[in-house]
C-alpha cells in the first residue's frame, strides 16, 4: 500500500517539498540546540517548559480526540463514519508522532531518554505517559493497517482486531488523562492543581480534534475526490459543538471558583492570562491578547456552527473549524501551560518569549506530523478509490 | 572547632547504629566519583518505603525514624550582620562549582537572597514589621520529607537518601525534563540551559561540575558530611548561630535543641512537603 504515496498530482508533490523545506529547518535548528544547549530556547529557570511542552499537551488532545470517530462507529454502529474512521485513526499517528518529537526535542540530556524504561518510576506520571502514548500509537498503527489492509482486499477485517479496535478507545482517554496528571498533581502550582483539568483537557480534545478531522475532510473533498458524506459531517459538527461548549462551560467554572473564593493563588494565573498582572510597577501581560482571541475564536466558531445556514457552505463550515482549532490551541498549547509558571514559587513573575530557534524548531514538528498525515491519508484514499473502482 | 567537629561525628554514628554500615556511609553521602554512580541511586531507594511508612499511623505525628539531616536558619543573626549570608552564599558556589551566568534566565542557584514575603508567602502579613521588609531572607532547597521532586522524577534522577534524609541528585541519569523543576514548590531546582563550565569563576577541583541539559540544587554538602566537615554554609556562619545543621530525628542535637526552644516556621507549611529546613524569624 505504501507505493500509494508515491504517485501524486503535481500539487501533491509541491506540498510535500513545502513542508519538507519546515521539516530541514527544524532539523538544522534542532542540530543547533543539541550542540549548544536549551539555552537556545526562551525558557528560564522560572518558566521552565515553553513551547515545546505545551505543543506535545495540545497534540496529545489532537491525537485522543480521533477517538470520536472509533467509538460511534464500533461502539454505536453509527454506519455514516465508516469512510472516515480511519482518517481519526491515521491523525492519532501522526499527533502522537509529533507529540514524541516534542518531548524529544524538550529533553535536556535527549540520548538518555530511555532512561525512562531503564529506571522505571512508578511514581511519576511522565512513567506512565510514556506507556499510554506509545501503546496508543501501537494501537493506531496495528487497527488502522489491518483494516486497511483488509479493506483493500475487500474482505471482512479479522474477527481478533476488534479487540485492539475496542482497547484504544480507553487508551484515548488514559492519554489526555494522564497528560492532564502531569499537571494537575503538583502541589505548588495553584493554577493547574486543579481536579477540572483532565475532563477540561478531554473536552477541548474531543472539539479540537473532529475539527482538524473535519477541515480534512473538506480538504480531501477539494484536491482528492474523496467525500466523507453529509450526514457523517454533520454528526462530527454536533460532536464539536457539545465539546467546544463543555470546554467553554469547564474554563468558566475555573473563573467562578478563584474570583469568588478571591484566593489569591486561584486568582493569579487568570488574572496574569486574560488582564495582565502588575509586579514592582511593571505590567506583564503577555499573554492576553492570546487568551481574548481564544474566546472571541472560540465563541465565534460555535456560534458559526450552530448556524445551519453557515454549515451548509464548505468554506464557511472550514473556516469555522479552522478557528476552533486555533482557538483550543490558544487556549491549551499556549496558555495553559505558560500560565501555570505565573507567578513563580517565589512570588515573581518572569515572561516567556520563545526564540527564533525554537520556533523554527516547533514548525520542523508540525510539518513533520503534517507530511506523515498527508503519507498516510493519500495511502487510505488511494485504497478507498480503488476499492469504489 | 572540635566540639563541631565531635558533633559531626556523631551524626555520622547515628547512621552507624541504624543499622548503615560506615562504608555505606561514604557511598551514601557521595564522594565525587560515587555521586554519579548507580548504586547510590539504588541504595537510596531500595530502604526508602521501609523507613518512610514505618509507625505511621491515624492523625498523631509520625514515629521518626532514622536520622533526618535539617537545618536551622536564624535569620535574625543575618538581619545582624548581612556579611554572613553573603559569605555562606559565596561559599556555596565557590565549593560547589556553581556557575554564574551573565543572563537572569539562565541563572543557576543553590542558595540565594529573596524577600520574606517571597520565601515565606504564607506567613506574610498586610502589614509586616520593618525588619522584616527590609530584610532579605534565604532560599535553598528544603530537602522535604516528603518531596513532590521525587515523586515527579521519572528516572529516579532525584532521590530521597533515606540514610539520611537527603534529597540528592544523580546528574548522570537526569535526562533534563524539567518535571522535578515543574513539581518543586520553592524554585529550588535549576537547569544548565548551557554548558556550566565555561562560567564557572573559580574551578574547585575536589567537586564535580556539571554538564548541560541536568538540572541541579543545594545537596546539603553530601560530599563534606561524607568527610566528616559541616556543611560550607554552616561552616561560613561557624560560631555566630546562624545556621544550625543537625538530625532532626535526634531529641538532643543542636538542631532539636534549638527548635524546642524558639519559635520556628517552614516554608510554605500547606504544601505537605514536610520542609527539614527550619527559621526563626
Ligand atoms: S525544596 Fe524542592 S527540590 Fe528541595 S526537596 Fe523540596 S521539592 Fe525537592
Ligand atoms: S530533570 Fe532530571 S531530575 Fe528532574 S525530573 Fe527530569 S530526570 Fe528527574
Ligand atoms: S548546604 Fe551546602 S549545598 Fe546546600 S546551600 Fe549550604 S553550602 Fe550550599
Amino acid at each position: 500500500m505504501i507505493e500509494k504515496t508515491l504517485k501524486g498530482k503535481p500539487a501533491y508533490w509541491i506540498w510535500l517539498a513545502f513542508l519538507g523545506m519546515f521539516m530541514a529547518v527544524g532539523a538544522a535548528c534542532y542540530i543547533r540546540q543539541y550542540n549548544v544547549g536549551l539555552g537556545l530556547t526562551g525558557m528560564s529557570r522560572d518558566v521552565s517548559w515553553g513551547l515545546y511542552i505545551s505543543q506535545f499537551t495540545f497534540l496529545v488532545g489532537v491525537a485522543a480526540g480521533g477517538v470520536m470517530l472509533v467509538l460511534p462507529y464500533y461502539v454505536h454502529n453509527y454506519k455514516e463514519f465508516g469512510r472516515i474512521t480511519i482518517l481519526g485513526e491515521f491523525l492519532a499517528i501522526a499527533a502522537i508522532i509529533m507529540c514524541l518529537l516534542f518531548i524529544m526535542a524538550d529533553l535536556g540530556q535527549p540520548m538518555r531518554a530511555l532512561n525512562v524504561v531503564l529506571h522505571p518510576s512508578p511514581n511519576s506520571m511522565l512513567f506512565y505517559d510514556a506507556i499510554v502514548l506509545n501503546g496508543y500509537l501501537f494501537l493506531n498503527i496495528l487497527c488502522g493497517w489491518v483494516i486497511l489492509t483488509a479493506e483493500k482486499k475487500q474482505v471482512k477485517p479479522p474477527k481478533w482486531i476488534y479487540f485492539f479496535v475496542y482497547l484504544s478507545i480507553p487508551f484515548a482517554v488514559s492519554i489526555h488523562t494522564v497528560t492532564a496528571m502531569l499537571y494537575c498533581g503538583l502541589p505548588g502550582r495553584h493554577f493547574w492543581l486543579s481536579a477540572i483539568i483532565a475532563p477540561r483537557f478531554l473536552a477541548s480534545a474531543f472539539a479540537a480534534g473532529p475539527a482538524l478531522i473535519l477541515i480534512a475532510c473538506l480538504v480531501l473533498k477539494r484536491v482528492a475526490n474523496f467525500d466523507a458524506g453529509r450526514k457523517a459531517m454533520n454528526k462530527l459538527i454536533t460532536i464539536i459543538i457539545y465539546a467546544a461548549l463543555l470546554n467553554m462551560f469547564f474554563v468558566g467554572l475555573e473563573f467562578f471558583v478563584a474570583y469568588y473564593s478571591n484566593m489569591p493563588g486561584h486568582i493569579e494565573a487568570l488574572q496574569y492570562m486574560f488582564f495582565g498582572m502588575e509586579h514592582h510597577g511593571v505590567m506583564y501581560n503577555n499573554l492576553v491578547p492570546f487568551m481574548w482571541a481564544f474566546v472571541v475564536l472560540a465563541f465565534g466558531a460555535i456560534a458559526l456552527l450552530v448556524t445551519p445556514a453557515a454549515r451548509k457552505n464548505d468554506l464557511v463550515l472550514g473556516i469555522a473549524c479552522l478557528m476552533l482549532f486555533v482557538a483550543f490551541w490558544l487556549d491549551k498549547g499556549v496558555g495553559f501551560v505558560l500560565a501555570g509558571f505565573v507567578p513563580n514559587p517565589l512570588g515573581e513573575i518572569v515572561e516567556y518569549i520563545p526564540t527564533m530557534n525554537e520556533i523554527g524548531i516547533t514548525l520542523g514538528v508540525w510539518a513533520t506530523g503534517f507530511m506523515v498525515v498527508t503519507l498516510l491519508y493519500k495511502i487510505a484514499i488511494g485504497v478507498e478509490h480503488e476499492v469504489e473502482g | 572547632m572540635d566540639k563541631h567537629r565531635r558533633k559531626f561525628l556523631k551524626i555520622a554514628g547515628a547512621s552507624v547504629v541504624a543499622g548503615i554500615g560506615a562504608p555505606a556511609i561514604i557511598k551514601l553521602t557521595a564522594t565525587p566519583a560515587l555521586a554519579s554512580g548507580q548504586g547510590v541511586a539504588a541504595a537510596g531507594h531500595e530502604a526508602a518505603p521501609a523507613a518512610e511508612h514505618g509507625g505511621q499511623g491515624g492523625h498523631g505525628e509520625e514515629a521518626p525514624q532514622g536520622v533526618r539531616l535539617g537545618m536551622v536558619i536564624d535569620l535574625r543573626k543575618f538581619n545582624e550582620r548581612p556579611e554572613l549570608l553573603d559569605a555562606a552564599i559565596a561559599t556555596c558556589i565557590a565549593v560547589h562549582n556553581i556557575p554564574e551566568f551573565p543572563n537572569s534566565k539562565d541563572e543557576v542557584k543553590w542558595i540565594w537572597k529573596a524577600p520574606f514575603s517571597g520565601v515565606f508567602p504564607e506567613h506574610s502579613s498586610q502589614h509586616s514589621a520593618k525588619k522584616i521588609t527590609g530584610n532579605p531572607a534565604v532560599s535553598l532547597c528544603n530537602h522535604c520529607d516528603e518531596p513532590p521532586c521525587v515523586r515527579a522524577c521519572p528516572t529516579q534522577a532525584t532521590f530521597r537518601n533515606s540514610a539520611n534524609g537527603i534529597v540528592a541528585m544523580d546528574y548522570h541519569r537526569c535526562i533534563g525534563c524539567r518535571f522535578c523543576m515543574a513539581a518543586c514548590p520553592y524554585g529550588s531546582r535549576s537547569f544548565n540551559w548551557y554548558d556550566p563550565r565555561p562560567y564557572i569563576k573559580k574551578y574547585n577541583k575536589d567537586f564535580p561540575s556539571r554538564m548541560k541539559g541536568v538540572v541541579e540544587k543545594c545537596n546539603f554538602c553530601s560530599e563534606r558530611l561524607a568527610l566528616g566537615q559541616e556543611p560550607a554554609c554552616v561552616e561560613a556562619c561557624q560560631g555566630t548561630g546562624a545556621i544550625t545543621f543537625g538530625d532532626l530525628n535526634d531529641p538532643n542535637s543542636g538542631v532539636r535543641r534549638l527548635l524546642d526552644k524558639e519559635f520556628s516556621i517552614q516554608r510554605k507549611p500547606s504544601i505537605g512537603s514536610k520542609p527539614s529546613v527550619f527559621y526563626i524569624v
